[in-house]
């Protein structure tokens, strides 16, 4: 074990040592605040180009197995963690996290002060951040060499985590519904919730034309979670206009949900340190109920909260907002087939108490149906 | 959507004695509650009937009844105070089985009163197997498979199905009492006999065993609209087999992947809707195959459980607290997280640490007992720790148990076969498996042989063999580098630890880590990782970069708890510490608490200024005072007032440069050491019993003979009454020696004059160096030679004259000035043949301090603390805090009573222990009964304590000869009352031949007679016998007496082992048959 630098770029370093790839990697540095769910963290797509730090201290307990997996690779840029374990203990376990993180070069860092770098993080926000490790580079190299590397505000990432071509998740059991899924950087239990609804699902790639999508003549359009700035997503949200405007329902998560509320014409804005964690509570404002749900975003919606509001698709209004800090978390269209959520009603990694977010928007197939048949 | 504004007052049921299995987590619990409904505007009655409880402080309640948790007297309260609503999950099974009894006698739709937290038909369905299983069932669940069973022949019906092993599960009990593991049919005819005896409900079930498996818990909530969070998930080291309470547990689950745990939750989700729970906590334990991953729902507890405790001083997220809210009709939405001040308690903690929760135990206590762990708990205490990660946090609890036997230790193999013979013994659970798991692995033992032996999770092993590990290079020739020290305080190595592995002292240790400036950091519980700001300066050490120890301006206290509950150190002081923390607090002190009992109302975050979760002993706490000195001034530490643990600090705090507040550490070894404070007494002219110290059988006889029979005889070097006896002759004394083998001039014994007739009295007094406050005289009930812990007593004393008051006043004075108290004082006196003896001056908070407090409103520990701070008892008196003139008086007459914890403990024969009263405490909790006359505190009390006296029937009589004489009156009286009396030969002779009306019944080994008259524990057993007076002869167990104790503990029949309690019943019973009694809260009390 050599000696491994978590470098930050106002300049803060934190030391510890090597684990798993050696060598460099960048990225913005973001905390998770799960106690379980690493595996399905390293490979959510939307932590592409980001370090995350885990605050749970002991990572790696279960080890990794293929089913767990949230997409085909594992995609953060570097991962921090205190006390990675040196043995698997799981029925499952089919691989060792370490080795695992090697084969697929994460670099990443052990043995530093994780909650020490959160709470810097949260008074700071998230920012650009290096690991260096096995490598002899003086402490001003590594801060210069972080501070060369892009922000992740204006940052288009589709393009790396998109699929290149549509494939299809078929419905289990009756297949009641089609819908197209915008791959924007898609975890794998979306499509599967979808599945189990009776929904064969096309994942196509993020640049995908309308005809494209009128061609598979679907029930519904899914825009899904990912990474990047969704500012930079201009020619999604006009593919999502044009959707709105055939009246095709439209549930979106996470950066979906940000598309469809800019297509709506909202704003959006980088959340200081943003929503990292399996536990956050969100208020449903039309049932009053609390649902703990699953979080990974830096980017939120600028929508408001205190009342409706109306759009060129007709009126709407935030369903969901955050409790913890009064973030938009939901919104939908009154009259068309449109919802969207900021957080991950797919869970993996987190609790299932939003899963009632599919059975919603199979409710607006059915309430919307298309028009194709129509005519 | 607020709270039921039509809630206008509650009562709140409170949890009684300390029992095993049910301990002051349910004051903290309480007193939280009761702090909530008061904030609310909430008119708040509570009872509870013991004293030694924060909740009962008369101002935590408007109306504050020490009065019996049973429904009759409950009722009577209810009629008196007509309250909206009845709140009953919060005060352990007894409050939960009161309220069921409160509603199927009527009494709730009687007057009217609704019962919030819980209804009764979803404490049914959460608590009968049946229902329960059902509804397992219905959520997509799994049972283990088994078969409710109402007879013996049922039961073997059912193990015909299922085949050995099986668990056995009494329905309605609490601790998982009378539960157990039969390999065999004579072992499941055992347990599963005293099972359906001990069920309210006679009912037991017979499942499949999951011995092995792994076990987890979650602690639930859900409020009215159905929002339901996991406070926290609990996993148990010690798999399925051992009470969740016995294992050692870890919080957060840390072998569970994020779909395995999301299965739990929400099976978890699905159960609390299910059973219906609407508002409030509740826990749900399951098992999960390690080979599989089938998992099994094993049960839930529909109320606010010692888990919940646990799960709320793991996570800072205050579960009684949001429970009694939700009871009151707030949703969690509606409530703020109290340590982030802006989030809400809808949301489920995350940690960013672990906790390790290990138990203590008291088989030393009990020497007959089988020492198995199984499914019914057995442990007394328990110590949690927190560190930033799980070796740091195992190693810190064990030493938070301050037993050494905890400690890991890395020594050479003590013989060749040490570590086959370990292997062989950790098959068994026992107290210290986790030690011999540890020992084993250091002796070479592969990880795969200790999962064979133990089927403790390999994640765990591989931890403790990295501790090992760590041992190894801490062993390693060379310097203490930096490096080297910074790996062994990250895995939680103590400095002491450290110095035995390297062969050094402690000190020095120490010395060269602060000069290479390696010192703990201090972290946050904030329930969020670090997500929000957190404003509850809650903390805990850990070997890291960054503290979050804010500045402070004013002054502060730190006060020293009193570590984990075990038998003669409990509640009762954690008691003196909250007192001192509040009123010091009030006085604009900023208080700082350390302790490290999860169960306790010192270690909630709203008790001090800040709390430190950290285990007692010397190198933590030194290390937190340094931390605060660097913050702020820091006044110095109070070490009175949490018992023996940090008594037993103070010296080497003092040595190392801290201020010690109140009575010095000098003053604290006078009292304690025994020739020197055997000169303090004969300076003032003050006697104690004669005593001399032997090395050898020979002189111990020569003493005996010097002083005269009866003495007292133990073994110098063990406290707390351990190994002591009572010896009336020669040959009995030669016993006593010669079972204490290792005799030696270095380990002598003590041998003390026995005054046998004499009244024994305890005095708590506060004393500032000029003036004496008394705070009250004790008379002991049971008559000298009964640890005064296990003793019950009434204030004010009974039999002592205006004359020997004073006497003892003077007595107390002298002796608090020439050991120079400053604070509080107890002292042991006995009173024989009007002369006055001194037995022991304890110069700090005593058990009896809260009884006292009660029985006279006179808050002596907070004024023992203000005194610790310079203020005198004169300037206390002009404030108010004690009285303006005069000693404290007692309001009415009160009684505590011992609770004893027989019935948990069965020889490893499967019978029970014997439950014989003697020097040796084994109480576990104490209750009080408060009212005008003696004989009704008195009955009061043996209601509280599970020991109702009949009012008629009939009485099983047996004495010693040395006790015949005293029990003639009393069973005269019992005769006058109406009552048949029964005794064995010698005892029914003497009776009778001094004209009390006896019929002779049959010994236990005589056997039954020819006409099948049956034997006196026949009887019992029939249910014949409504209370057992009998008293031991000599030593231990005698097999007829202790056939026929053990009986009557079995069968729950009052038993009465002492003479003098004997004539104290026979008071009780008269006050019984004279009519109901009646209740009055504290409040009214203190007025008179």
């Amino acid at each position: 074990m050599s000696k491994a630098f978590f470098v930050l770029d106002d300049g803060r370093i934190f030391e510890g040592t090597s684990w798993a790839a050696t060598g460099k990697t960048f990225g913005e540095a973001v905390f998770q605040t799960g106690m379980t769910g690493y595996q399905e963290t390293l490979t959510d797509p939307s932590y592409h180009k980001q370090v995350v730090v885990m605050t749970a201290p002991h990572i790696g307990n279960t080890g990794v197995n293929a089913y767990d997996n949230e997409s085909k690779k594992y995609w953060v840029a570097g991962f921090v963690v205190r006390n990675p374990s040196t043995l698997t203990s799981n029925w499952r376990s089919e691989n060792d996290l370490e080795a695992e993180l090697i084969s697929q070069n994460i670099v990443g860092i052990q043995g530093v002060d994780t909650r020490a770098i959160t709470r810097h993080l949260r008074d700071r926000g998230a920012m650009r951040v290096g690991i260096f490790s096995g490598l002899e580079l003086s402490r001003e190299e590594m801060v210069i060499e972080v501070r060369k590397q892009p922000a992740m505000s204006g940052a288009y990432l589709s393009d790396d985590v998109s699929t290149d071509s549509t494939y299809v998740v078929p419905a289990i059991g009756e297949k009641k519904f089609t819908v197209a899924a915008l791959d924007l950087g898609i975890k794998g239990a979306t499509p599967r919730a979808m599945a189990e609804r009776g929904i064969e699902v096309h994942v196509m790639p993020y640049n995908s034309s309308f005809a494209d999508i009128q061609a598979i003549n679907p029930d519904g359009v899914f825009l899904s979670n990912g990474p990047g700035d969704p500012s930079t997503m201009t020619e999604t949200i006009d593919l999502v206009r044009q959707i709105l405007g055939e009246e095709i329902p439209v549930f979106g998560i996470c950066f979906g949900h940000q598309i469809l509320g800019r297509a709506l014409g909202f704003e959006t804005y980088k959340l200081q340190f943003g929503h990292r964690g399996i536990n956050q509570p969100v208020l449903d404002r039309k049932t009053g109920k609390v649902e703990i749900t699953a979080h990974n975003h830096g980017f939120a919606l600028q929508a408001p909260t205190d009342s409706g509001f109306s759009t060129v698709y007709g009126p709407g209004q935030v369903t969901h907002i955050s409790l913890n800090d009064g973030v938009v978390e939901g919104i939908e269209l009154i009259e068309r087939g449109a919802f969207s959520v900021q957080y991950h009603p797919e869970a993996a990694a987190g609790p299932h108490d939003a899963a009632y977010l599919f059975d919603r928007f199979v409710d607006l197939m059915v309430q919307y149906p298309r028009k194709v048949e129509a005519l | 959507m607020a709270r039921d504004t039509s809630i206008k007052s509650v009562l709140v049921i409170g949890s009684g004695p300390i029992v095993i299995g049910q301990a002051c987590e349910f004051d903290y619990s309480g007193t939280q509650a009761c702090r909530v409904l008061r904030a609310e505007g909430i008119r708040v009655i509570l009872v509870n009937s013991n004293p030694a409880t924060i909740m009962t402080d008369p101002e935590f309640a408007d109306a504050t009844y020490i009065e019996p948790i049973t429904p009759e007297f409950i009722e009577r309260i209810i009629a008196k105070e007509r309250p909206d609503a009845v709140l009953a999950t919060l005060g352990g099974q007894t409050a939960l089985n009161a309220a069921i009894g409160l509603f199927e006698a009527g009494t709730l739709d009687k007057y009217n009163v609704k019962l919030i937290g819980a209804d009764v038909a979803a404490i049914e369905r959460g608590e009968n197997r049946e229902l329960f299983r059902a509804i397992v069932e219905k959520v997509g669940g799994e049972s283990a498979r088994s078969i409710i069973c109402h007879t013996m022949d049922d039961v073997m019906g059912a193990v015909a199905q299922l085949n050995y092993p099986v668990v056995i599960r009494p329905s309605f009990t609490m601790g998982g009492l009378g539960s157990g593991i039969a390999f065999d049919e004579d072992t499941l005819r055992q347990i599963a006999g005293a099972g359906l005896r001990h069920s309210p409900t006679s009912e037991v079930l017979i499942e499949e065993s999951i011995i092995g498996w792994k076990e987890y818990e979650l602690e639930v909530m859900r409020d009215k609209v159905d929002n339901v969070v996991i406070v926290c998930s609990i996993e148990n080291i010690d798999p399925m087999g051992v009470h969740t309470g016995d294992s050692i547990t870890v919080a957060p689950a840390l072998t569970l992947t994020d779909v395995e745990y999301q299965k739990l939750r929400d099976l978890s989700i699905s159960i609390i809707r299910e059973v219906g729970v609407d508002t409030g906590g509740c826990n749900i334990q399951f098992a999960v195959n390690p080979v599989t991953g089938r998992i099994i729902v094993i049960e839930m507890n529909p109320r606010v459980s010692r888990s919940s405790a646990l799960a709320s001083k793991a996570t800072g997220f205050p579960i009684a607290k949001i429970a009694t809210k939700l009871a009151i009709g707030y949703t969690l939405d509606e409530i703020k997280n109290d340590i982030t001040q802006v989030t809400p308690a809808s949301f489920e903690p995350t940690l960013d640490y672990i906790v390790v929760k290990a138990p203590r135990f008291a088989f030393e206590k009990f020497q007959d007992a089988d020492p198995r762990l199984t499914t019914t708990m057995k442990s007394v205490g328990e110590a949690m720790a927190i560190g930033r990660s799980f070796p740091e946090a195992l190693m810190k609890a064990l030493r938070s148990l301050e037993r050494k036997e905890a400690i890991f230790t890395f020594t050479e193999a003590r013989s060749g076969d040490e570590k086959s013979s370990l292997l062989e013994s950790m098959k068994m659970p026992t107290e210290y498996r986790l030690q011999q798991v540890q020992r084993a692995l250091w002796l070479g033992a592969s990880m795969d042989e200790v999962f064979a032996s133990t089927k403790i999770d390999r994640w765990y092993l591989r931890q403790i063999e990295f501790i090992n590990d760590v041992a190894r290079t801490i062993a390693e020739p060379g310097e203490l580098s930096l490096d080297l020290l910074k790996l062994a305080k990250g895995t939680g190595f103590s400095d002491a630890q450290i110095a035995s592995i390297r062969g050094i002292a402690e000190g020095d240790v120490r010395k060269a880590r602060h000069q290479l400036n390696l010192r703990p950091v201090y972290k946050t519980v904030d329930t969020c990782a670090a997500e929000f700001e957190a404003f509850t300066p809650y903390h805990y050490s850990s070997y890291e970069e960054e503290t979050e120890v804010r500045p402070r301006t004013k002054p502060a206290v730190i006060i020293l708890g009193s570590g984990p509950n075990r038998i003669g150190q409990g509640i009762e002081f954690d008691y003196s510490c909250v007192h001192a923390s509040f009123t010091l607090r009030a006085a604009d002190y900023e208080t700082i608490m350390i302790n490290c009992n999860p169960e306790t109302v010192s270690t909630d975050y709203d008790t001090s200024d800040r709390l430190y979760f950290e285990p007692l002993t010397l190198e933590d706490v030194l290390e937190i005072v340094h931390a605060e000195t660097q913050a702020g001034p820091v006044l110095g530490v109070i070490t009175q007032l949490g018992g023996q643990t940090p008594l037993g600090l103070a010296a080497g705090l003092k040595a190392a440069g801290v201020t010690i507040l109140g009575t010095s550490p000098d003053a604290i070894n006078l009292a304690e050491e025994r020739g020197a404070f055997g000169q303090v007494l004969k300076e003032q002219g003050l006697t104690a019993p004669e005593f001399g110290m032997a090395s050898s059988q020979m002189e111990a006889l020569t003493i005996a003979q010097r002083i005269g029979y009866p003495v007292l005889v133990r073994p110098s070097f063990v406290l707390g009454g351990r190994g002591m006896e009572i010896v009336y002759d020669d040959e009995a004394l030669s016993g006593f020696i010669s079972r204490a083998t290792d005799i030696t001039p270095d380990h002598p014994v003590l041998v003390d004059r026995f005054l046998d007739s004499a009244i024994e009295l305890d005095v708590d007094a506060l004393y500032d160096g000029t003036d004496l406050f008394l705070g009250g005289i004790m008379e002991h009930i049971e008559e000298a030679g009964i640890h005064s812990g296990d003793s019950a007593c009434v204030l004010p004393a009974m039999t002592i004259t205006d004359t020997q008051r004073v006497q003892i006043r003077e007595a107390t004075l002298k002796i608090a000035q020439g050991v120079g108290v400053s604070g509080l004082i107890n002292i042991q006196f006995a009173m024989a043949e009007n002369v006055l003896y001194v037995l022991e001056a304890n110069p700090r908070a005593s058990r009896t301090v809260p009884f006292v407090s009660k029985a006279t409103g006179v808050p002596l520990a907070k004024a023992a603390a203000r005194i610790s701070l310079g203020s005198s008892i004169a300037q206390l008196r002009e404030e108010g805090l004690l009285p303006s003139e005069g000693d404290a008086v007692a309001k009415g007459i009160s009684v505590k009573e011992a609770v004893l914890p027989w019935n948990r403990f069965r020889r490893a024969d499967g019978r029970g222990v014997d439950a014989v009263l003697g020097p040796e405490m084994r109480s576990t909790g104490e209750v009080m009964g408060i009212a005008a006359t003696f004989g009704e505190s008195y009955a009061k009390s043996q209601i509280s304590s599970f020991g109702p006296l009949p009012k008629a029937g009939t009485v099983f009589i047996s004495l010693a000869d040395k006790d015949k004489k005293h029990g003639i009156a009393p069973a005269q009286g019992l005769s006058a009352l109406g009552f048949h009396l029964l005794a064995t030969d010698g005892t029914a002779s003497y009776l009778l031949e001094h004209g009390v009306s006896t019929v002779v019944v049959r010994k236990n080994s005589q056997g039954t007679g020819p006409m099948g008259e049956k034997t006196i524990v026949e009887m019992l057993n029939a249910g014949d016998i409504d209370l057992v007076i009998n008293t031991p002869v000599g030593r231990g167990t005698r097999a007829d007496g202790w056939a026929i104790r053990t009986a009557a503990v079995q069968r729950s029949i009052p038993i009465i082992t002492t003479t003098a309690g004997f004539s104290a019943a026979v008071e009780g019973i008269k006050a019984l048959q004279a009519g109901d009694l009646s209740v009055a809260p504290i409040q009214e009390w203190l007025k008179r």
